[in-house]
């Protein structure tokens, strides 16, 4: 029993030293990201593990709560990253709008 | 008796099997070159070694409680993971975090060029992150 717990908790925590390494040198921050969510399976499949050497089952109800939140931060991350929590355009200005007819062109996002 | 004893090694066999799948996902985050092949290496083996660890965990505890909040967890991993890795990636993509000279087929740009919308950033990047992994014009490092 004790070797079998030194060899899966020793490859899990290499497992998670090797996401620590990703998220301290990933250059950027979705890196990090991927790296974090990695670290949380890798925390779900530990204390999965653990039920096995004779831990009490209270833990699963923090396994459960880890593995439909874990997730939440990266989105979240990505969701900031990607610009989709900046806000909306500001309205246009009333002297904007005389500046809209005096211009020729069309709206100017078609042209990015 | 022995189908207790065969149980609980074939349990021991598919902890250490998990392991080494969340041991495959980490070494597969520090060795990879790019973010999309990152998250292949982060999402991919690491669900399945949580599975196989849940599995292991069901057939040696053998209890009708934990097996069924053990599936509920599994469940909600498989649900998420590809939830979290499409959102990461896809902000990835259009910021340039990923180095195209090591795609060997981009449908996303085919898309978007039969789409007639422009592919890649808008101009205006909101604050909070540089673009990292820029394509390189000249050969990878």
């Amino acid at each position: 029993m004790i070797p079998l717990a030194v060899v899966v908790f020793g490859l899990l925590s290499v497992a998670a030293v090797l996401c620590l390494v990703r998220l301290g040198r990933g250059p950027s921050m979705l890196d990090r990201v991927v790296a974090t969510d990695s670290l949380l399976a890798l925390v779900v499949t530990g204390l999965a593990a653990s039920l096995f050497f004779g831990v009490d089952s209270t833990v699963l109800t923090a396994l459960v709560v880890v593995s439909m939140l874990g997730f939440v931060g990266s989105v979240s991350v990505a969701r900031y990253v990607g610009g989709m929590l900046t806000e909306a355009d500001p309205e246009p200005e009333p002297g904007a709008e005389s500046r809209d007819e005096a211009e020729p062109a069309g709206p100017s996002e078609e042209q990015r | 008796m022995i189908l207790n004893s065969v149980l609980d090694v074939v349990a021991a066999v598919l902890l250490v099997t998990g392991a080494l799948f969340g041991l495959t996902a980490g070494i597969g985050l520090v060795r990879f070159p790019d973010l999309l092949t990152r998250m292949h290496a982060g999402t991919k083996p690491q669900v399945l070694g949580v599975l196989l660890s849940a599995v292991g965990v069901t057939l040696a505890v053998r209890s009708a409680m934990v097996t069924g909040l053990l599936l509920v967890v599994v469940l909600l991993q498989v649900i998420t993971a590809p939830v979290s890795a499409h959102m990461v990636s896809r902000v990835g993509y259009r910021r340039d975090n990923v180095r195209r000279d090591l795609l060997s087929f981009d449908q996303l740009a085919q898309a978007t060029e039969a789409l007639g919308r422009p592919s890649g950033t808008s101009g205006e990047d909101p604050p909070g992150d540089t673009p990292a992994d820029a394509p390189p014009a000249a050969s990878p490092t």
